[in-house]
């Protein structure tokens, strides 16, 4: 099967079609994790995007129940460079194509995905369209450059659950404790996790580390959440421009000081927003699971996951009451905060991991003991 | 942090020479660190024993001692430097030499020598080298960290291990401590194995212990690059799989990065159990290299073992990611934070990160059992590779295929020798063959589940091989006329080359093909190792092909010089060959040229991105070099091609790439051929009146037998175009030349057989010259210590020469002259010539009258590195730049107005040979001229003595100072003897001969012993050799076919670690060097002051 892959600058590639048959729409962004494709798929942040892994060969451990971060892949389309169509590793249940396939999501395979890369690297991300049905560059060029620009889209509520659920299962709750020798932490706090798009490995870790957490919709007002007497909020990661999210960043306004905070990613955006923060979008953004941060307080450094297009604007925040935390030694970008005076910080970057390092676990020990501190 | 202060002076310690498991790859990471602490402005001491190495270049560190890796010697100079620095804070640098450094760095903390002269040890420390490197300390360790190790025990006796293994169940592994390599280990898997291997195994560990190990044979096998700070700050910097399940040592398994079937899950898990283990053991600062083993059912992961210092796998690691870990490790050591080193590929962005790869590096290694007749070719946890290629692609399946045709292996495509009888066994024991009978298995129609369940190899690889195998059929199906573009285009992506190609269409060469794929618009393109996956943008030109659509190596269009390199690591094409080729390009460089590097070797200095303006990682073959070749052209730049230096590999390209024509630069091809040629060339020496053994040669077996006569016997037999003395043989009778033939024609193809009479009882002698076609300096006569019919590589031998009467050195310079010019030489040549001793003269037997000519090789030489320190003039700089056209009275006018050779000074230089029997046991030690060491050293004296005892030391062998020698010579040698033998018993040795050597002894009044010869009777001299009561031999072989007892005495003799000599004259020079010992002299001496006079002067 022939995919063609047309960018709104009209550069054009051609290559191998792959899961699904159609075209599929999104902004185009690169991935340059090594492991962790089936992550990736899964991770609502990628809502409206077309994933373009700089891995050469994917697919090859195939997919399980396990390692998914939603019930659903998210990522709009697939870009690689070989897709593997043989799966090989104890835990496979299903081969990756197959798995892409079932729901609906095109790949696009042998293309030159280091000049892809190169390109959005030099150019900065751009909408693109895959088809496996139409191959006219100049109509799907065109068709590009229809879809709905990302800034200024409010992805979160279109991710968001749309009901409130409870999530009951620990990091690796699946495996026998004699493999990984971890078990979880007894329930001893309550979070409630503001869902805009939340991994599943955050709800894992929180679990973990000993809490029952509660997922409520984005546009769960503050007073519902705080009806829940909860020990803290989450708020999570999720796609999209964090500006438009208005009715989050009045919520977490109005949670500020009220319960301990702790934002990852599109929450910790939203923190900085709701902070007096400006954000502002990246050339290409950070997606990979190598980028080094450093704590500014220590001068120690983590390897962490990233998986963001937008950042706060650390001259934007008021001084008075925003300690700058983590910084990402590549680019200088912002990779976390605090408050100087309430229970309220947040990261920029993935503690949560799936994929990635784990080097930033600790977050969700210093979550716990914020909630240890507010609750004494 | 910033760099220590406290610190100005640093002792790096060398790996010393190249032996099975300690390669190039330490060559490569001293540089390494040599120029990052230099740089660092840090007074920079380095101490190795091998003259072949980049490091102990004079320039590369403040101050170089070529002296033997020993103890002691590492005393002297560390009180030497302390003397001259009293007051400066010194550490030694222990963690970049493999585990020879290593060692050391112990016994020197052990021995308290450190502590003597205040010395501080950095990057590593001693408690965590011991907790890394005892086994049961290890296995404690990772118990209390939670990891999971295989159950284990150490035994120091062969009863306890009986015990353990009927405990856990056979198989078991025996891993001998503190040895490197995995040396004496081995795989048992039932009692009588055991205790074999077990007993072996205790006598290889010099602490006599060894570890009994749950197997976990058939496991998934991973390895960790992982590196640490002072801040605790931690970093993986590459994943490698072995493609080679758990049982075969990771030096002899082929190895992938990054790691292909594991989950993020699983890959994470492993990584906060390698960085665990870095943090329990305690490496403060630096690299380690941490193995695991995972469970394919269950994925149970079980630590292996941690390598607490830069190891081969980091060599891979930093070619593979473009990661320097050895320079990062040598910054880090002096007090570095890893986000204080800048990435030089990134330049905008910290080291403190953690490469991510756009494309799959596969390792393949290269093994030579050719060279050891009656070795176990099984692989087990003991490696016996000598060296590796390693690819770049963009899948697995281009990696591959590039890296099974970077082998170099002189096959063609297809001609795997397969015998389908074997195939179970060969699929199920692992063995070099490996790969050829799993491809032939998928073409017979074997699932992957079958070759899965066969070989453990995970099926993804498996699955990889069918899919090339699917191609190859799919290629097949076509005539290459109609061959549709897309299926062309797949195969050249899978990695296909030209030549499998061709040989699917049965064409004689590869033009054809070359052709087709351009009418296709098939070529590659070239891309960039960036350790980012182009993330950022990268400035350093690391390039490596694929068949792709963007190019990222647009060639410039200045003035450039292409350097083709020597491929894997091998015997007779070693490291030496390297060492001329960077020098090639750090000359080149410096005169203006955009220098260009290609090689496949991921353990060498020449691979290193920063060595050349732009290095291409890719195989030596024709296909390839074109390829690029074109590629720098494109842009109308000149382009020149240098093959001298790179040894035999690209020497066969030499004269298809003219003909291409491709621009060599230096002597012409054509010169090289003829020097090959035997008819062209004995009609030059004839011309020239230059005399030669009589030689004929010949295309089939009654032509050889035929000659062999006419010549008469002995003679010596050889392919063409080989280095190293390759499949090359003493026939003594027409017995042997008929097996020879048998055997020999499938190695030399259509290229004909040599055959030269042997000219026995004769000293050879190896000269190196530069010329620029006119002027010729000669820059050194070598002479050889052992006697002739040794390759030359496998002898020792002296600068400068100790005993060669005047007028035959001046012959040989004479002949050098001739052929330099008629050969029109630009660049190196290397000549060997032979001195028969004269009938009946008196004195020590090298007044024969008369100097023939054995070889003439017109490009660089084994011996050029080695030159080059004894006399302080870089030949192989020089060469480079005559090839461009400058000429030698530019650099040497004073040589060339007094036709002098290049001066060592006051000092003798004594090259010996190192050799790779304890990895081979039950392989013939003898020796003969085809070349089997690994590896060389250096020693440097006062006198020919000195020279050669601190040569032996650092070889291995340590001259003893009192005891019993034992003397056997020949008839011939008899007159001579006693004088010698005179000398030993001077020094209080007692001597022990057989009968007819004692009856000369005794006839010149000395007291001696008698022992039988092996057939006379016992107690016989093997029995001494055993028992230990001998110290010393010498037994000069009778020159016929090598008798029984001969064979024997050697055996036992390498089993008992006893020096042996084979000459009169090597235990002439043995002699002094004990009086040398005696004396207790250790007379040490930087290499940048031996020749600092000299090179002020120019």
């Amino acid at each position: 099967m022939q995919a063609t892959l047309a960018l709104e600058d009209g550069r054009v590639f051609r290559g191998k079609g792959y899961g699904a048959k159609g075209e599929c729409y999104g902004e185009v962004v690169f991935n340059t994790s090594i492991t962790g494709y089936q992550e990736i798929f899964t991770d609502p942040s990628y809502s409206g995007q077309i994933v373009v892994l700089t891995n050469p060969q994917i697919g090859n451990y195939g997919t399980n129940q396990e390692d998914n971060e939603a019930t659903r892949p998210w990522i709009e389309g697939l870009i690689v460079r070989e897709f593997s169509k043989v799966s090989s590793n104890w835990r496979s249940q299903q081969v990756a194509e197959e798995y892409l396939e079932q729901f609906k999501v095109p790949v696009l395979s042998d293309i030159d995905t280091r000049a892809l890369v190169r390109h959005l690297r030099d150019h900065g991300v751009m909408r693109g369209v895959i088809s496996t049905i139409e191959s006219d560059a100049e109509k799907l060029v065109a068709k590009a450059n229809s879809i709905p620009k990302m800034d200024g889209t409010d992805l979160a509520k279109v991710v968001s659950t749309k009901n409130p659920y409870v999530w009951e299962l620990g990091e690796r709750s699946h495996e026998p404790v004699a493999v990984v020798g971890v078990k979880d932490e007894p329930p001893r706090f309550h979070v409630v996790a503001y869902d805009f798009g939340i991994k599943q490995n955050i709800l894992r870790k929180l679990r973990a580390e000993g809490c029952r957490v509660t997922v409520v919709p984005a546009q769960t007002p503050p007073e519902d959440v705080l009806a829940l007497k909860p020990n803290g909020v989450f708020l999570s990661n999720g796609p999209g421009d964090p500006e438009p999210c208005t009715y989050a960043v009045d919520s977490i306004r109005r949670l500020m000081g009220r319960q301990p905070i702790f934002g990852i990613c599109l929450g910790h955006q939203l923190t900085g927003l709701a902070l007096g923060g400006k954000t502002f979008k990246l050339k290409f953004g950070h997606h990979g699971g190598n980028h080094p941060v450093k704590q500014l307080k220590t001068g120690k450094i983590e390897i962490t996951a990233h998986n963001h297009n937008f950042a706060v604007d650390p001259d934007s925040l008021p001084e008075s009451e925003v300690e700058l935390t983590h910084m990402d030694l590549n680019d200088s970008t912002l990779e976390g905060l605090r408050h100087k005076n309430l229970p309220l910080f947040s990261v920029q970057y993935h503690p949560e991991a799936a994929p990635g390092p784990h080097d930033s676990h600790y977050l969700f020990k210093d979550f716990v003991k914020m909630m240890e501190e507010w609750k004494g | 942090m910033p760099k220590r202060t406290d610190i100005s002076k640093i002792l790096i310690i060398g790996s010393g020479p190249i032996i099975i498991g300690q390669s190039a790859e330490f060559d490569y990471s001293g540089t390494q660190a040599c120029k990052a602490l230099k740089s660092e402005g840090y007074e920079v001491v380095l101490a190795n024993s091998n003259p072949a190495t980049i490091m102990t270049d004079p320039d590369m560190a403040d101050r170089t001692y070529i002296e033997p890796l020993t103890l002691e010697y590492l005393e002297q100079i560390i009180r030497i430097e302390r003397e001259i620095a009293p007051g400066a804070g010194f550490a030694v640098l222990p963690t970049v030499g493999g585990q020879t450094a290593l060692n050391l760095a112990i016994e020197l903390s052990d021995g308290g020598v450190l502590e003597k002269y205040n010395v501080h040890l950095i990057g590593a420390n001693v408690n965590a080298i011991k907790k890394a490197e005892d086994r049961l300390f290890f296995k404690d360790a990772m118990q209390r960290i939670g990891l999971d190790v295989p159950k284990s025990a150490l035994v120091n006796n062969t009863k306890d291990g009986l015990e353990f293994a009927g405990k856990i169940g056979f198989p078991v592994i025996v891993r001998p401590s503190f040895t490197l390599g995995g040396s004496g280990g081995g795989i048992a898997y039932n009692r009588e194995e055991m205790v074999e291997v077990l007993s072996r195994g205790l006598d290889f560990s010099p602490v006599h212990e060894a570890l009994i190990e749950e197997s976990v044979l058939g496991w998934k096998e991973f390895e960790l690059e992982v590196m640490r700070d002072s801040r605790d700050n931690v970093i993986i910097v590459c994943s490698i799989e072995n493609l080679d399940p758990m049982g075969v040592h990771t030096g002899d398994s082929i190895t992938v990065a990054p790691a292909q079937t594991l989950t993020d899950r699983e890959y994470q898990s492993m990584r906060d159990a390698a960085i665990a283990v870095i943090r329990e053991i305690g490496v403060d600062t630096g690299g380690s290299n941490i193995q695991f083993a995972v469970n394919p059912e269950t994925g149970r992961m079980v630590v292996i073992e941690m390598n607490p210092r830069v190891s081969r796998s980091s060599a891979l690691a930093s070619k593979a990611t473009g990661f320097p870990i050895a320079k990062i490790a040598a910054k880090l050591a002096v007090g570095y934070t890893l986000d204080e080193i800048p990435n030089d590929i990134t330049r905008k962005t910290p080291a403190c990160f953690e490469p991510t790869l756009d494309y799959v590096v596969v390792k393949i290694p290269k093994w030579q059992f050719e060279k050891f007749h009656g070795a176990d070719e099984n692989l087990g946890p003991q490696m016996k590779s000598l060296g590796e290629a390693m690819a770049i692609g963009r899948t697995f399946k281009e990696a591959l295929m590039k890296g099974i045709r970077s082998l170099d292996t002189g096959k063609r495509v297809g001609s795997d020798k397969i015998e389908p009888k074997i195939l179970t066994q060969r699929l199920v024991t692992p063995h070099p063959e490996r790969l050829a009978y799993v491809r032939y298995a998928l073409r017979q129609g074997h699932t992957v589940k079958q070759i899965a369940k066969m070989t453990s190899i995970d099926p993804w690889f498996l699955y990889q091989m069918k899919a090339i195998n699917d191609t190859q059929l799919e290629l097949e199906k076509h005539p290459m006329e109609s061959i549709p573009r897309e299926v062309l285009r797949e195969a050249k992506r899978e990695g296909f080359s030209d030549g499998r190609l061709a040989a699917v269409w049965r064409l004689e060469g590869q033009e054809k093909v070359r052709h087709l794929r351009k009418k296709n618009g098939v070529i590659p393109v070239y891309k960039r190792v960036d350790t980012c996956a182009a993330e950022f943008e990268s400035y350093t030109p690391y390039l490596y092909s694929t068949y792709e659509e963007e190019d990222e190596a647009a060639p410039t269009d200045k003035k450039k010089v292409i350097i083709l390199g020597a491929g894997p690591n091998r015997i007779g094409q070693g490291i030496e060959f390297d060492y001329c080729c960077c020098h090639a390009s750090f000359a080149l460089h410096e005169d203006g040229f955009e220098t260009i590097m290609i090689n496949c070797n991921p353990e060498t200095v020449s691979t290193d991105y920063d060595t050349s303006d732009r290095l291409y990682f890719e195989p030596l073959t024709f296909e390839d070099v074109w390829a690029i070749y074109q590629h720098e052209t494109s842009k109308g730049a000149p382009v020149g091609v240098i093959v001298q230096f790179g040894g035999q590999t690209p020497l066969n390209l030499a004269l298809p790439l003219k003909k291409a024509g491709v621009n060599i630069i230096g002597t012409s091809p054509e010169s090289i051929d003829l020097a090959e040629d035997r008819k062209q060339f004995n009609k030059l020496l004839g011309e020239l009146e230059i005399p030669q053994a009589a030689g004929v040669i010949a295309t089939s077996l009654e032509e050889a037998l035929e000659g062999a006569k006419k010549i008469g016997y002995p003679v010596v037999v050889r392919p063409s175009y080989v280095l190293g003395g390759r499949a090359m043989v003493i026939a003594y009778d027409e017995e042997s030349v008929v097996h020879y033939m048998k055997e020999a024609v499938e190695y030399s193809q259509d290229r004909p057989v040599l055959i030269d009479h042997f000219l026995e009882d004769a000293i050879e002698v190896d000269v190196d010259a530069l010329s620029d076609g006119e002027d010729v300096v000669i820059g050194g006569i070598m002479q050889h210590i052992e006697e002739a019919g040794i390759h030359s590589g496998d002898s020792s031998c002296v600068l400068p020469a100790v005993d060669i009467p005047q007028h035959l050195m001046d012959d040989m310079r004479d002949y050098t002259f001739k052929l330099a010019r008629a050969l029109k030489v630009i660049g190196l040549m290397n000549i060997q010539f032979a001195i028969p001793r004269g009938e009946g003269k008196p004195g020590n037997g090298s007044h024969g009258g008369k100097v023939y000519v054995l070889e003439v090789n017109p490009r660089a030489s084994r011996t050029v590195p080695y030159v080059s320190k004894a006399t302080g003039v870089p030949l192989a700089k020089i060469a480079a730049l005559l090839m461009t056209g400058r000429k030698l009275h530019e650099f040497l006018p004073e040589n060339i107005a007094k036709r002098a050779d290049l001066d060592t000074g006051s000092c003798h230089y004594v090259k010996s040979p190192v050799f790779p029997w304890n990895k081979f046991p039950g392989v013939d030690t003898v020796l003969g001229p085809e070349m089997k060491s690994t590896g060389e050293v250096m020693g440097v004296g006062d006198n020919l003595g000195e020279a050669f005892a601190k040569a032996q030391l650092a070889a291995g062998q340590r001259l003893p100072t009192e005891g019993t020698v034992f003397i056997s010579v020949t008839d011939h040698d008899k007159r001579n003897m006693a004088e010698v033998a005179r000398k030993f018993v001077e020094m209080g040795f007692k001597l022990v001969a057989t009968s007819g050597t004692a009856d000369v002894i005794a006839a010149a009044g000395m007291a001696v012993d008698r022992v039988y010869k092996v057939k006379e009777g016992r107690p016989n001299v093997v029995d001494l050799i055993k028992g230990q009561r001998v110290q010393l031999i010498v037994n000069t072989p009778s020159g016929a076919d090598p008798w029984f007892d001969e064979k024997a005495i050697r055996r036992a003799a390498v089993v008992a670690r006893i020096p042996t000599i084979t000459t009169l004259s090597a235990a002439r020079a043995a002699a002094e060097g004990i009086a040398a010992l005696q004396r207790g002299e250790l007379n040490i001496r930087a290499l940048q002051e031996l020749h600092a006079g000299r090179v002020a002067r120019r």
